[in-house]
């Protein structure tokens, strides 16, 4: 399993492997929306956790195809499935190496991005702690996403259309507790809905993508 | 070891391709596979392999018995020989891969990345993972594809060897391996006779 994972990363940070496709979709993303709202700087403050969660949300979204289709094209999902490793664990180190590449590059430079949207001081831990403990989630569903539609060829845009309504939850309570912390509401509810749909999806999808994707490996 | 397979059936997306198919491999044979395109033998390995539940019939030995090497050979184009057959044999706990990378001299490749090879030479790195692998069954499916004559005659070695430490094989392929101890198998007297489609429907009249 720990080969498994190694590999994984090796591949996502050599040439072609994409590990800053996410970051740089993130940056442009973050960088960009200044200059469409405006420079006014208290409605920028309103809307930054939104627009950092989001921007994160769709930078993950970007990277999904990658997680699975690589190894279907080049057979090597085939003699995986043939090695001594059971498929639950084989889809759970991809979404575990796809969270290190693309989940943990996002919340390590939210805080910097935050900057640039004036986001308020009170905003900046509570908005990495709901990233650290929100994309693991978007990483596990979006590998949940990606076995489903691990046979078709362009199977982009299903995988978006599938996975975007699983990922709302996440998107709400995460963009949300970071709001509320902002404001100076209590945050921990939307902070425990946040840690129990990660928990929740890291328990019970690992079982449903092994599942989908034996039967469509057959 | 031997791997008794009867009256196995095989589907390939729901229809039935090949069925009553028995036979048995003992240890230190090699079973060749013979039949024209599309009559099945890649669906009769993937089955055998693990890859996809028989329609009936049984296969003797567990899927963990098995070493399955397909069209594809599932290469990394941007890791080095060495990085991609040292990922097998992690995957398989086996360690050492110098000797596979010997039987199929790839030795002096081993630090290029793989997607500078030829087709040859990855077809040969797709079939070391087999040494590696440590199973006692190889499936393999057209093992052969794109290799020389000085590889094909390489290549029949190493299964020669495989089967002399008490292995199994079982190959799909058209040409001649060298290896004259092999029995072989046609597939077409097998081929599934598709059912007579029925939907007249009697209360019409």
């Amino acid at each position: 399993m720990i080969a498994l994972l190694i590999r994984d990363l090796r591949l996502a940070v050599r040439a072609g492997g994409g590990f800053g496709l996410g970051l740089s979709f993130f940056l442009i993303v973050v960088v960009l929306v200044p200059f469409g709202v405006g420079p006014e700087s208290g409605l920028l403050s309103t809307i930054a956790p939104g627009i950092l969660w989001l921007g994160a949300l769709l930078a993950c979204l970007l990277s999904l195809d990658r997680i699975l289709a690589l190894d279907w094209e080049d057979g090597s999902l085939d003699l995986l499935a043939t090695a001594p490793l059971p498929m639950e664990a084989i889809v759970s180190i991809k979404s575990l190496a796809h969270w290190i590449t693309t989940g943990l590059p996002l919340v390590l430079a939210a805080p910097v991005l935050g900057l640039l949207l004036n986001l308020p001081d009170a905003g900046y831990g509570p908005l990495v702690l709901s990233l650290l403990i929100g994309t693991p989630a978007l990483s596990v569903i979006g590998t949940f996403g990606a076995a489903l539609t691990v046979g078709l060829k362009r199977g982009g845009l299903l995988l978006s259309l599938l996975v975007l309504p699983l990922y709302v939850p996440t998107l709400i309570f995460g963009a949300e507790m970071a709001r509320r912390s902002i404001e100076g509401m209590d945050a921990t509810p939307p902070l425990l809905m946040l840690a129990g749909i990660t928990c929740g999806t890291i328990a019970l999808l690992p079982f449903a993508s092994a599942a989908v994707l034996r039967v469509n490996l057959r | 070891m031997e791997l008794n397979v009867s009256d196995l059936s095989v589907s390939r997306g729901g229809i039935a391709v090949l069925e009553g198919l028995s036979f048995s491999i003992l240890e230190g044979e090699a079973l060749v596979l013979r039949g024209p395109n599309g009559s099945g033998k890649t669906t009769l390995l993937r089955t055998i392999a693990g890859l996809q539940p028989p329609l009936r019939g049984t296969i003797g030995l567990e899927r963990e018995a098995m070493a399955y090497a397909g069209h594809s050979d599932g290469i990394k184009s941007v890791l080095t020989v060495r990085e991609n057959l040292q990922f097998w044999a992690d995957v398989f706990e086996t360690g050492a891969i110098d000797p596979a990378l010997q039987a199929f001299d790839l030795s002096a490749l081993e630090n290029r990345p793989a997607g500078g090879l030829s087709a040859g030479q990855k077809r040969r790195l797709g079939l070391a993972r087999m040494v590696v692998s440590g199973r006692p069954v190889w499936v393999l499916d057209e093992p052969t594809v794109s290799l020389d004559l000085a590889s094909v005659a390489m290549f029949a070695e190493a299964v020669r060897a495989h089967l002399a430490a008490g292995g199994l094989a079982l190959l799909a392929t058209h040409i001649d391996l060298g290896l004259s101890e092999a029995r072989m198998l046609d597939v077409t007297p097998f081929k599934a006779i598709p059912p007579e489609i029925d939907d007249f429907d009697g209360d019409f009249l």
